[in-house]
This record gives structure tokens, sequence and C-alpha cells, in this order.
């Protein structure tokens, strides 16, 4: 029955993107609670409107429908407040060991010992629209073309968000590292 | 809240280390980049950014959540799909023209200006084999055994692409990797001949048929060569002599 083959495809074609779709509800909710609200909701519509999907690109479509479905959530905080998301257990503290290991490079060692829980709360403090633009590119390795059919912007907006994003990454990383 | 940096090819920097240029425009950029403070500042700030994130941010959906949305949505659970390999940069023709020009600013404006609006096959082939030689864009997968590299591209391609190993012919495989040409994306094997690399680029024809005699063409300095084969294209760049590049084809073609 007709059902059961659309069915088939959407499970064919966009079932494969649900890691896409909860790693960009997760990064732009900071919540999974939530995210995992926009993620089912996402889907739902995802498969209503899969019958008009004609593209090649069925990822970035999928995207396009969670962070619509994101937006449209009470959940979605534009604030800039510092919410960690980090899930993962608080990594050791940084010791003489780290810094020699970088060598050279003590900027770059900093950093590294820094560790993934403080990089998590930065890119969590940044606004919700650079954060966007650089979990899609930095995680999605989607392309600038992609990000903005997808947050439906100009590409240069893109791309002086992406700039700005990494900036002020790269600030936060160097003022922590000369703490 | 503008913040807008301090010189205007600031994006063309950053639009470079995302592999958005091809190498003419980033060949043009470096002698400005060369000569720019505020540039070379900027390309370090990026820098630091990117290497920050290297760290393990990815979110991928928990299985409890997997089980529930499936349930949702009235399907089966589904099998987890590895994601896109990182070395894969999307090559620059994919940031085409055609994008609303009223806001972009003036970097945005110059960029779409650079990228010429519909670069022919041939140039996007060479554009392709071009960039794949820069430095760490080569290959995805590596390998010389066509039963690694040919199950690599599962999932990340619609469409199986035919996998044969030349090594005896004096064209041993190495490796493979995803590229995007024709606005789709396809599979790039990776040949060698001596210390010669030879790209070969394989996507599903419109129409099917038997084996086409292969026609060459050549581009500044490098060899191409096209043919279609059981409802494939193929292209092949190398900087390797035309007749090398026509033996490659000839001898993919009788290949088993």
């Amino acid at each position: 029955m007709p059902g059961s083959s659309r069915n088939d495809a959407f499970a064919a074609v966009v079932l494969p993107h649900l890691d896409a779709a909860y790693n960009l509800a997760r990064w732009l909710l900071r919540d999974s609670a939530a995210a995992e609200d926009v993620v089912q909701e996402a889907m739902l519509r995802a498969l209503t409107y899969f019958s008009s999907f004609k593209g090649v690109n069925p990822r970035a479509w999928l995207l396009q429908i969670v962070r619509n479905t994101a937006y449209a959530s009470r959940a979605l905080d534009r604030g800039t407040q510092l919410v960690p998301i980090a899930a993962t257990p608080e990594p050791g503290a940084v010791t003489a060991d780290d810094l020699v290991a970088g060598g050279d490079d003590p900027e770059a060692a900093l950093i590294k010992a820094r560790g993934e829980r403080q990089v998590r709360e930065l890119i969590a403090a940044l606004p919700v629209e650079l954060r966007e633009p650089l979990v899609l590119r930095e995680l999605e390795e989607l392309s600038y073309k992609e990000i903005a059919e997808i947050t439906r912007t100009p590409i240069g907006t893109v791309m002086s968000r992406l700039w700005r994003a990494r900036q002020t990454l790269a600030r936060a990383a160097a003022e922590g590292g000369s703490r | 809240m503008s913040d807008l940096p301090a010189c205007d090819k600031v994006l063309l920097v950053q639009a470079e280390l995302d592999g958005e240029l091809d190498a003419a425009e980033a060949a043009a950029l470096a002698s400005h980049r060369a000569a720019c403070p505020i540039c070379q500042a900027a390309a370090a700030d990026i820098a630091v950014a990117r290497e920050a994130m290297r760290a393990d941010l990815y979110e991928p959906m928990p299985e409890d959540v997997r089980a529930r949305v499936a349930a949702g949505l009235g399907l089966a659970p589904p099998q987890r799909v590895v994601r896109p390999a990182a070395a894969w940069r999307r090559p620059w023709w994919s940031a085409g023209a055609g994008f609303g020009l009223g806001a972009a600013c003036a970097a945005a404006l110059a960029l779409l200006m650079l990228v010429p609006a519909d670069p022919g096959l041939t140039e996007q082939i060479l554009a392709g084999h071009i960039r794949a030689l820069q430095p760490g864009h080569l290959q995805d997968v590596e390998s010389s055994d066509r039963h690694t590299v040919k199950p690599w591209f599962d999932g990340r391609i619609d469409f199986a692409p035919p996998v044969k190993d030349l090594a005896v012919q004096r064209f041993p495989l190495t490796g493979g990797r995803l590229d995007y040409v024709a606005g789709r994306p396809v599979a790039a094997l990776v040949y060698q001949r001596d210390k010669h690399i030879i790209d070969l680029f394989v996507w599903p024809a419109s129409a099917s048929g038997g084996a086409s005699t292969p026609e060459t063409a050549q581009r500044q300095g490098y060899n191409l060569v096209h043919w279609t084969q059981n409802g494939m294209n193929f292209w092949a760049a190398s900087d390797v002599e035309a007749s090398q590049l026509k033996e490659f084809a000839e001898t993919w073609q009788k290949a088993p």
C-alpha cells in the first residue's frame, strides 16, 4: 500500500540524518529534553511534507525543518546567558604536564588543556544567531550555501556571523589562556 | 553589534580556510594576505577557534531518544549511520551564485563576483582535482583494497560506484573520497602511476548503455579523459602524459 512505501522511502532517505537533527536541536536549545521534543515534532512535520521533498540534499532539508521547529519553540532562549550543556564528565584540571606537552606552542597547549567543557560553555554562551552557523559549519561541515538555505539568511550574513562567532571563541580562549 | 572586520578581505580569508575558494582565488588572496597584518591576525583567530572546536562536541541522538522518535513516527528504529568524514570539505562551486545580493556585505559580493556563474564540467573536474592535491584533501579512505574502498561509499552517496584495482596494470588504487561535481556528490577514486596521482570521478549517467570511446582534454597542463560505461559517468584527471591517461581509461574499461 502507498502509505508503507512512503514510510520505507522516508526511513531510507531521512532517518539516516537523525543524529544531525538532534545535534542541531541540542545546540540550539541547550537542553536535552527540549531537543527531544523539537526533533520529535520536526520528524512528524518532515513525514508530513516528505511527499513534496524533491531535493537531493535530505540532510539540509531536515535541518531546515528542525531549525524552524526550534525557532517556533518557546524553549528556544534567544538570550546569551551561560548554560553549560556538557553531558560528559568534567575533564581533569590543567596540569604542568599538559603545558609541557605542548612544546613551543603554549597557547595551543592551554586551549587543549582547558578542555572540552570550557569550549562547550563558550559555544553555548554565544547568541543563537552566532551559535547556529558555527555548529552547522564546524560540526555538520555544511557549505556556506547550505547554511544560508537552512537559516534563510543571506550568504554574506552567514559569513560575517561565522566570523564573529569564531572571533568570540578565539578571544575567550586567549583570555582564558592568559588568566 | 555590527563588529565588522577591519579589512574587507577578512571574510575571504575565512572562506579560503573553509575551503570555499578555488585554487585561483586562493592564489589571488595569498599576496594580499602576505602583506596584511589584519588578515594574518584573522587567520590566526580562525585557526584558534577551529582548533578549539576539534574537541568532541557532536551530540549524536541517544539510543532511547532514537527509539522514542521512531515509535512516534510509527516506524521501526533506524540503524546508526556514520557522519561524513571530517576531511570532507565541499568545494567552492557549491557556494554558487544566485544568492540575495541585496543584503550581502561587500566581501560576500566580492566572493560572488569571483565565482564563475556556471563553470564547465571540465573546469569543475580540474578544480576538484587541484583542490584534492592540496595537503590533506586527497582521500577520506586510504586503502589499496577495493573491498575496503567500495563499502566506504555506502550511506555517503546514493549510488554504489564500481571500484577496480589496477595494480597489475601499474595503476594501483590508493583510496577514495567524496567530491562535488555537476551539482551533486560524486565518488572520487584515487589511483597512482609512479609518482603521479590520477583522480577518477564517478557518478550515474542520465542514459545507460555500453562503453563510450574515451574523450580527452587538456587544461592548464593537466590531462583529462571522459567516458561513460554501464550507466556511469567517468572523468579522470591527472598530470600524467595524455597517452598514459588514455591507457588508464582503456585499462579501466577492459578490467573485470
